[in-house]
């Protein structure tokens, strides 16, 4: 299913969730969308709803308050999805890592597939982070294509 | 037109129609994105779109929303159909108004206070645009003698002529079908969250493509509603419907949200009072 796999490649669609960042990271993911960077060229769309997501785009370290809230937006996105981590924070938890109140980067909490870092992110890394994640959209989309397994085991 | 041939009009229309509106779709979109200042994406965006939400899991939150969705769909494409083969004006419009509440009543039978909201603003929506319409097939009907499309499209003088305040007070519901700012209010036609987004939040995977279908065959329904005001020959209609439509993008890009009760004054009191003198008019010179 060729056109299905370019399909996906060509229109991913962001969940953008800021689980405890400076939003120094944040303010970089709406860069992207400005029309200087212009991320619809790829087709990358905003949208602010899980249900209609395929990219789920984290900023911050992740603590116990939130870390409900991410897992709940991650499973309510249909397959296949897939999750980058932005910024030192949310790869590893940063200068935060040792922190008591912090989880210590976004992959203690949900798997993660692409790492972008810097701190904070610049904006032609998160696109360069997104268009990685698109190579691996395509490939979990083509084994769900293979398996069709009704439903994946959630987190 | 035998049976054989009616049937393989409505097929035409029924294959032929999504790939002109995702055509017209994707123009859309790159015509906001240079209004904007941008590039925007490719012209056959909204076709991958599509196809991508086919392709995804399907997660079902109750089965009413499904059935809701195939009567959006159902609906919206029978609809066109009927005026593409020359229909009674008065059965398309019924029919569009249903695939309205079917995408409402779609919205409102989950339990999301999103979906939820999305659904009543649909309700206000369909309350501003649905007694324009209805008023401007009784205006057809006053200038033409008929409801049958086939009247329409066989006589010479055009519909505009008889019926130019009629035809402005389309454009508006043009907007709101489209759901273009001023008017995109219980769904939002570019990337918006929560309540913008409106009826379709609870929506995804295949329905949502569904849902997005539904409004192409929608959209499609509208340009060949206003097409008809130059129906002899067509292809000024075609031509007026197209520059009709360019001009939503840039209504859409200088125009902010508003609320549902300024959609709702102006659709009733511009719109409806627009068609009223139209129909006074028309009723003075016939009569």
């Amino acid at each position: 299913m060729s056109i299905l796999r370019t399909s996906r490649i060509k229109s991913p669609w962001l969940l953008h969730f800021d689980s405890g960042s400076c939003n120094g990271c944040d303010i970089e993911v709406l860069a992207c969308l400005t029309p200087l960077y212009d991320i619809e060229r790829f087709g990358i769309v905003n949208q602010g709803n899980p249900k209609h997501a395929d990219i789920l785009l984290v900023t911050g370290s992740g603590n116990p308050r939130n870390a409900r809230v991410l897992k709940n937006l991650y499973n309510q996105m249909p397959d296949p999805k897939v999750v980058v981590a932005i910024g030192a924070c949310g790869c590893s938890g940063g200068i935060f890592r040792d922190a008591f109140n912090t989880l210590g980067g976004i992959d203690n909490i949900i798997p993660v597939d692409v790492y972008v870092p810097g701190c904070a992110s610049r904006p032609e890394a998160i696109i360069d982070g997104v268009v990685k994640a698109l190579g691996k959209l395509a490939e979990k989309g083509a084994a769900m294509d293979r398996k069709k397994v009704p439903q994946e085991a959630k987190v | 037109m035998g049976i054989g041939m009616t049937m393989a009009v409505a097929v035409a229309t029924l294959v032929l129609a999504p790939i002109v509106a995702g055509v017209l779709n994707g123009i859309d979109r790159r015509f906001t994105a240079r209004l904007q200042g941008r590039v925007g994406p490719p012209l056959a965006q909204p076709f991958y779109d599509v196809i991508k939400l086919l392709g995804k899991e399907l997660i079902v939150v109750n089965r009413l929303q499904l059935i809701w969705a195939w009567g959006f769909f159902g609906f919206a494409a029978a609809s066109l159909v009927l005026l593409i083969l020359g229909g009674d004006l008065l059965v398309v419009v019924f029919s569009v108004g249903f695939a309205a509440v079917c995408l409402a009543l779609g919205a409102l039978s989950v339990k999301s206070p999103y979906s939820y909201l999305g659904g009543i603003r649909e309700l206000w929506q369909m309350l501003s645009y649905e007694p324009i319409l209805l008023a401007s097939v009784v205006g057809i009907y006053l200038a033409k003698g008929s409801f049958l499309v086939d009247v329409i499209l066989k006589d010479s003088w055009p519909l505009i002529a008889q019926l130019p305040l009629v035809f402005i007070a389309l454009l508006l519901v043009l907007t709101i079908k489209m759901r273009k700012s001023p008017f995109d209010i219980s769904t939002s036609h570019h990337a918006h969250q929560e309540i913008v987004k409106g009826v379709t939040t609870e929506y995804s995977g295949p329905y949502l493509a569904l849902i997005e279908l539904g409004h192409w065959y929608e959209l499609m329904f509208m340009l060949t509603l206003i097409a008809l005001f130059w129906a002899n020959p067509i292809w000024i209609g075609i031509l007026i419907a197209l520059i009709c439509f360019l001009l939503e993008m840039i209504v859409d890009v200088t125009w902010a949200r508003m609320t549902w009760r300024w959609m709702l004054r102006v659709s009733l009191a511009v719109g409806l009072a627009l068609v009223g003198v139209n129909l006074a008019i028309l009723t003075f010179f016939n009569g």
